[in-house]
C-alpha cells in the first residue's frame, strides 16, 4: 500500500514516519518560539524588555534554557516511589504528542485525517491526566499530590464542556474529520454559526491547559508548582514541551475547528504558502489571546472553578447541542443559529461577570454525608 | 477487507506516534543521564516541604468531594459518547430521533438539577 506525501509515493510505513518526523521538527520549533513569545508579550505588559542578551533579540533564549535543563542534575527523592515517578513524564508527554495525528497544518500537510477525529483528540488528550496523577502520587509529597487530586478535578470538569462544544460543531458540519470540517467553511467561518460553542470552547480549552485563570493546579502561592514540584532538569522540561505542545494542538484545533484553519479565505485559491500564514495567523492569534488571559486575570477559586464548569458551562453546552439540532432537523435558515449563538454569548458573558464579581462566601463548617465518628486515621487532606 | 485496510492505513500513524513520543522522552532522559552530574547525597532525597522535614507519607486520606466529582463525569461523559454518533446520524431519521434525544438530555438534565439542588456541585 503506497500513501501520497507531496506528490511522492510511499510505502504507509514510511510516509507516516516522515510527516511524524517533520512534526516533530515543527514541535520543537513552535514551542521554542511560544515559550520566547510569551516571555516578550508578558515583558511588553509590563513594560519590561524581555529577554534580550542570547543571540539577536534574545531569539536563542529557549535553545539556552533547553541546554541548560538537560545539563542540570536529574534529582529524584527517596521516598518517592521509583515507577511512578519515573513513568510520570512518559504518560503525560506521549498522549500529547499522539494528539497531533489529526491535526490539519494546511491541505496538503497532516499526519492522517480520521473520520473519527475530535472522538480521538478528546479521548486522548484527557489520558495525560493519568500522568498527572502519576507524578502527583510518585512523588511522595502533599503538594503534588493536592495538584495532582485538583489537576483531576478540574480536567474531568472541563473535559465535559470541550467535548459538548466540539460535539455541537460536529453536527452542525456533518462530520467528525477535521479536514471535511475545514473544507466546509470556505465561506463562512464556524465561529459565525456557533460563537456560543467556540466561547465554550475557548473557556474549557484553558482549563483543560491549566492556563491562568485556572491554574490552581500549579498555583505557585498555593501549591508550589503542583505535580512538578519533585521534578528538576530533563524531566520538568519534558512537562513544559507537552504543555507548550499541547497549547499548540489546542490552537490549531480551535483555528480548524471554528476560524477556518488554512480554508478560510482564500486559502485553496492562494496555494500552500498563503495556507501556512492562515494557519500561522490563526493559531498565533489564539496563543496570543491565552497570554493576554494570563496577564490580566487573576487565578480563581477552587468553589468558582469547580462550580463555574458544572453550573454555567455544562449546561449551555447541552443547549447549543439542542438548539442546533432542533434548527437543524427543521431545516431553518443558519440565521437562526447567528441570533441564538449570540443571545447565548451574551447569557454566559453576563454569568460569567457575575460568577467572578461574587463576594466569596464562605459555605460553612463541611457537613459530613453520613455521620461517621470523625475521620480516624491521620486527618483528611483536601 | 478493503475496510480493514483502511483502518490499518488511518491508525498506523496513531501507533507509530506513541512510538516517537516515547522515543522523544527516552532519548532527552538519556541525554540528561550522559551530560548531567550525578552526585549520591542522602540529603538531596528528601521530600521539598518548604523546608520542613516531612513528618509522614504524603499519600494519605483526602477529601470526599473529589468522588462525588468523578461519579457525575462519569455519567455524563457516558452520556457525550452516546450522543456522538447520534449527532452524526439524526438528520437521516429525522424528527423522532431529535425528539428522543431531547428527552434523553432531559432526563440527564433533572439528574444534574437533582445534584445541584442537593449541593453536590458546591464545593465545601
Amino acid at each position: 500500500m503506497n500513501a501520497d506525501l507531496f506528490g511522492l509515493e510511499l510505502n504507509v510505513w514510511a510516509d507516516a514516519a516522515i510527516r511524524l518526523v517533520m512534526v516533530v521538527t515543527l514541535m520543537t520549533v513552535v514551542v521554542m518560539g511560544y515559550t520566547y513569545l510569551e516571555r516578550k508579550i508578558i515583558a511588553r505588559f509590563n513594560r519590561r524588555l524581555g529577554p534580550t542578551k542570547t543571540g539577536p533579540w534574545g531569539l536563542l533564549q529557549a535553545v539556552a534554557d533547553a541546554l541548560k535543563l538537560v545539563g542540570k542534575e536529574d534529582l529524584r527523592p527517596r521516598s518517592a516511589d521509583p515507577w511512578t515517578f519515573e513513568l510520570g513524564p512518559y504518560m503525560i508527554f506521549i498522549p500529547i504528542f499522539m494528539g497531533f495525528v489529526i491535526v490539519p497544518f494546511i491541505a496538503d500537510f497532516h499526519i492522517r485525517l480520521l473520520d473519527l477525529g475530535l472522538i480521538y483528540f478528546v479521548a486522548i488528550s484527557s489520558v495525560s491526566i493519568v500522568g498527572w496523577v502519576m507524578a502527583g502520587w510518585g512523588s511522595d509529597n502533599r503538594y503534588a499530590m493536592l495538584g495532582a487530586l485538583r489537576s483531576v478535578a478540574q480536567g474531568i470538569s472541563y473535559e465535559l464542556p470541550l467535548v459538548l462544544s466540539l460535539l455541537a460543531v460536529g453536527m452542525y458540519a456533518g462530520s467528525f474529520n477535521l479536514g471535511v470540517i475545514i473544507a466546509g467553511q470556505d465561506v463562512v467561518p464556524n465561529i459565525v454559526w456557533q460563537p456560543m460553542a467556540a466561547f465554550i470552547f475557548f473557556i474549557a480549552a484553558l482549563a483543560e491547559l491549566n492556563r491562568t485563570p485556572f491554574d490552581i493546579p500549579l498555583g505557585e502561592s498555593e501549591v508550589v508548582g503542583g505535580p512538578f514540584v519533585e521534578y528538576s532538569g530533563i524531566r520538568w522540561s519534558m512537562f513544559q514541551l507537552g504543555e507548550y505542545a499541547s497549547i499548540f494542538i489546542m490552537s490549531l484545533v480551535f483555528s480548524a475547528v471554528f476560524l477556518g484553519g488554512w480554508m478560510w479565505p482564500f486559502g485553496e485559491d492562494l496555494g500552500r504558502w498563503f495556507q501556512v500564514l492562515l494557519s500561522g495567523i490563526k493559531a498565533g492569534g489564539f496563543f496570543f489571546v491565552v497570554v493576554w488571559i494570563r496577564i490580566s486575570v487573576p487565578r480563581m477559586r477552587i468553589d468558582q472553578l469547580m462550580g463555574y464548569s458544572w453550573k454555567v458551562l455544562l449546561p449551555l453546552a447541552l443547549v447549543q447541542v439542542l438548539v442546533n439540532g432542533l434548527v437543524m432537523v427543521n431545516g431553518w435558515h443558519e440565521v437562526t443559529l447567528l441570533i441564538s449563538g449570540l443571545v447565548g454569548v451574551a447569557v454566559l458573558v453576563t454569568v460569567t461577570g457575575r460568577v467572578v464579581a461574587a463576594p466569596s462566601v464562605r459555605p460553612g463548617p463541611a457537613r459530613p454525608l453520613m455521620p461517621t465518628p470523625a475521620i480516624a486515621q491521620g486527618e483528611a487532606v483536601s | 477487507m478493503a475496510q480493514a485496510d483502511a483502518l490499518y492505513v488511518d491508525y498506523l500513524p496513531v501507533l507509530l506516534a506513541a512510538i516517537v513520543g516515547f522515543v522523544l522522552v527516552f532519548s532527552a532522559l538519556i541525554g540528561s543521564r550522559l551530560l548531567a552530574p550525578f552526585s549520591q547525597e542522602r540529603e538531596k532525597g528528601t521530600t521539598y516541604e518548604c523546608g520542613m522535614l516531612p513528618l509522614q507519607r504524603a499519600s494519605t486520606n483526602f477529601g470526599m468531594r473529589f468522588y462525588l466529582y468523578a461519579i457525575l463525569f462519569v455519567v455524563f461523559d457516558v452520556e457525550a459518547v452516546f450522543i456522538f454518533p447520534w449527532a452524526l446520524s439524526f438528520m437521516g431519521i429525522g424528527q423522532f430521533a431529535y425528539w428522543s434525544m431531547v428527552v434523553f438530555i432531559g432526563i440527564l438534565g433533572l439528574g444534574l438539577g437533582y445534584a445541584w439542588k442537593k449541593g453536590a456541585l458546591q464545593w465545601r
